[in-house]
């Protein structure tokens, strides 16, 4: 791409992100994988930005990967996400921030779908309603919560500790960014900067200090794909895309990856680990994987909390190279201990992946 | 008062302002741009001959020079009203005020803004080219033909249809043209870079004129240029500025991803907003695809719903260069019969 392009078209797909009072959605599967990262996001909006959030311990899936893989009829799955908006009209609230970029997408489909089909919206209401009595007004604004972090990313890196810049070379991070399918592939319009040249996340990392590396294989898919995995047969697929998006980033020497998506940063994060016990290959010079972020482990690295308090002691690819990079202060030591100071048992799985397994398993 | 206003200096306007010329008329041209010829001022050759376009635009301005009408260059008409006694008066940037019996708009057309498909990277990527730039470059080349960033070219890749059939850009039409422009670029860059690969990726290929088929015919057998059926989903760049495409092969049924070199883009053709400000101030008529809607689009494509405004050439459609020098020829016989039964 040219450094300073001469068409921005992209910027002409353009989102309102409301200002304040998120009805907060949590996903199913990021709680799990990068349990930390949700807790992040609350802090930042609450603590750092002075933003009303609300959550409510009744809302459930909105059955997003079921759905994708066939298995929930569509009408059953707009009856689930009715209900969540009626946790939402019951809270007095009319923004929805939602941790999923599956549940966006999802959302964003079914608004879609009531706004062209509005007997079907008529149909849902008496669905729920019958099912459990509950009625619910449209939300007035649906953003994907890397779009809250993306609204508030000069406010974010105005209160930052550090940059995206490599400490001893003075030269901006060159930052691989990946965008959830479901972000703004099936609607354009729903994302910030469209589907080609989304700027959710570049537009954070460019305010960080960093800088985008645009590669070959940016768009595609990081090999999730739900069935992909989900079939057990299909897993070959899955990490043979996850691959085919490394072998194109690695010219590129990128120093770490961002994403917005439940599942991509841990495909993309663990089946790097496979791949080097599989081949023997890595893609960063020094044997250790690159390392994969979320998007609200990036703001709260670069406003300064501790590494182990954003989980990131959870990643297959140890986070250590990226950290000392930019020079972010953690203790090795603590990384393993639980919130009391206990210390937990340390994985086998070793810093580095060349070093380590291609010793032990290859020779 | 004048007889005949042309507004538009193109082949149209040109071709039109001589035969007017020829019938006993005062014609009087308003070209926008300093110069007359249009778009193929722009062009390097033209199908299916692939002689030289400016042997074309040469002719025409000789004929307008030979004939003595008077041109006026750098004017752009911004509005055109119809009087109480059936002529016309127009305003332009200049201070004086144009009347005038009758009015031939021949505002051709606007090129594709190929930014628009930003999957294609078009001011992004810097292989990335339009069939318009290709042919600035071929009217100038000289010694071996390199890409826009100094590569040496291997392979070179055409996409048809780049804002036309078109859902996206809200261009639902055929531009006609681009087809066989395609083809007659292939083969060009076949016949310049020998050792090229050529590729052209198409939805159909309209080869609807005289002399295109056989064009066609030739760039496969003679050239052995590859056509794919298949529109490309996304075009990437590599480390070393070459274009990663990915398309799916119809035909075969199979998805492909392949790199080239060079990356031309078809671009179709546009309504030209002169149409869209002319429709403002003189209630003109437009078709839903923005372009000029003729009175009558089978007996009577010359003339327009506003009685003594004509119309020829890529105002009303996408025209290829033949049919837009006979359209024009026709509209200058319906100016002509208006005058002699008005006058």
């Amino acid at each position: 791409m040219q450094k300073q392009p001469k068409s921005t078209q992209w910027s002409l797909y353009q989102k309102e992100i409301a200002n304040d009072n998120y009805f907060y959605g949590r996903s199913c599967i990021r709680q799990n994988f990068f349990p930390a990262s949700e807790k992040t996001f609350l802090k930042i909006l609450r603590e750092e930005l002075g933003k009303t959030v609300l959550e409510d311990p009744n809302h459930t899936t909105c059955t997003g990967i079921g759905y994708h893989s066939d298995v929930v009829p569509f009408d059953t799955t707009q009856t689930v996400v009715a209900r969540q908006f009626s946790l939402m009209t019951a809270m007095g609230l009319k923004n929805m921030a939602l941790s999923c970029i599956t549940s966006f997408g999802l959302y964003t489909e079914i608004l879609d779908t009531w706004h062209h089909f509005p007997e079907q919206l008529a149909k849902i209401r008496e669905l729920l309603y019958k099912a459990t009595k509950r009625e619910f007004e449209l939300p007035e604004n649906i953003a994907h919560a890397s779009d809250v972090i993306y609204k508030f990313r000069n406010e974010i890196a105005q209160k930052a500790k550090y940059k995206l810049v490599n400490k001893e070379t003075g030269e901006p991070l060159r930052v691989v960014e990946h965008i959830g399918c479901h972000y703004s592939k099936m609607f354009p319009q729903s994302g910030v900067g469209g589907a080609e040249f989304p700027q959710v996340l570049s537009g954070m990392v460019e305010a960080f200090g960093g800088e985008i590396v645009d590669y070959p294989e940016r768009r595609h898919c990081c090999g999730f794909g739900f069935r992909n995995y989900l079939v057990q047969a299909n897993r070959a697929y899955s990490i043979s895309n996850t691959k085919k998006k490394f072998e194109s980033m690695e010219p590129f020497k990128p120093d770490f990856i961002i994403t917005n998506c439940p599942g991509c940063p841990m495909f993309l994060d663990r089946w790097q680990y496979a791949i080097a016990e599989m081949e023997g290959k890595t893609y960063d010079a020094q044997g250790k994987g690159i390392p994969v972020l979320t998007y609200e482990e990036l703001a709260g690295m670069v406003l300064g909390y501790n590494p182990w308090d954003l989980g990131m002691q959870m990643h297959q690819i140890g986070v250590e190279s990226l950290l000392d990079k930019i020079g972010v202060a953690y203790n090795p030591e603590d990384k393993y201990k639980d919130i009391h100071g206990n210390q937990l048992p340390v994985p086998e799985c070793p810093a580095s992946l060349r070093g380590k397994i291609l010793d032990t398993k290859h020779k | 008062m004048i007889d005949v206003l042309i507004i538009g200096g193109g082949i149209a306007g040109m071709e039109a302002a001589c035969t007017l010329h020829d019938l006993g008329f005062e014609t009087l041209i308003l070209e926008k741009e300093k110069q007359l010829g249009g778009h193929l001022r722009n062009w390097d050759t033209l199908f299916p001959t692939k002689r030289k376009a400016s042997e074309v635009l040469e002719h025409y301005v000789k004929e307008i020079q030979q004939r003595g009408i008077t041109v006026y260059l750098n004017t752009d008409v911004t509005s055109v009203k119809k009087q109480e006694d059936g002529t016309f008066e127009l305003n332009t940037g200049r201070e004086v005020q144009f009347k005038t019996k009758t009015v031939l708009m021949t505002t051709g057309y606007a090129l594709f803004n190929a930014e628009r498909k930003e999957e294609y990277g078009y001011k992004i990527y810097d292989n990335v080219i339009t069939s318009a730039d290709l042919e600035k470059i071929l009217q100038t080349a000289k010694g071996e033909l390199r890409s826009p960033s100094g590569n040496s070219i291997q392979s070179v890749a055409f996409v048809h249809c780049v804002g036309s059939r078109d859902e996206k850009s809200g261009n639902h039409y055929c531009s006609n043209v681009c087809c066989v422009t395609g083809v007659k670029q292939a083969i060009k860059m076949r016949q310049l870079l020998p050792e090229a690969q050529v590729f052209n990726f198409y939805m159909d290929l309209r080869m609807y004129g005289s002399g295109f088929e056989e064009m066609y015919r030739e760039a496969q057998e003679q050239w052995h240029v590859q056509f794919i059926r298949g529109r490309l989903s996304e075009v990437a760049e590599t480390i070393d500025k070459r274009l990663q495409l990915k398309a799916e092969d119809t035909l075969s049924a199979r998805p492909l991803r392949m790199h080239v070199d060079l990356l031309v883009l078809l671009v179709g053709m546009e309504s030209n907003k002169a149409a869209a400000d002319f429709a403002q101030s003189c209630n003109l008529a437009c078709a839903p695809s923005r372009f000029v809607q003729p009175k009558d689009f089978h007996i009577e494509s010359n003339k327009t719903n506003v009685e003594g405004l004509f119309t020829a050439g890529t105002a009303i459609a996408p025209l290829s260069v033949f049919d837009t020098v006979n359209h024009a020829k026709a509209a200058a016989l319906s100016v002509s019969e208006y005058l002699k039964k008005n006058n």
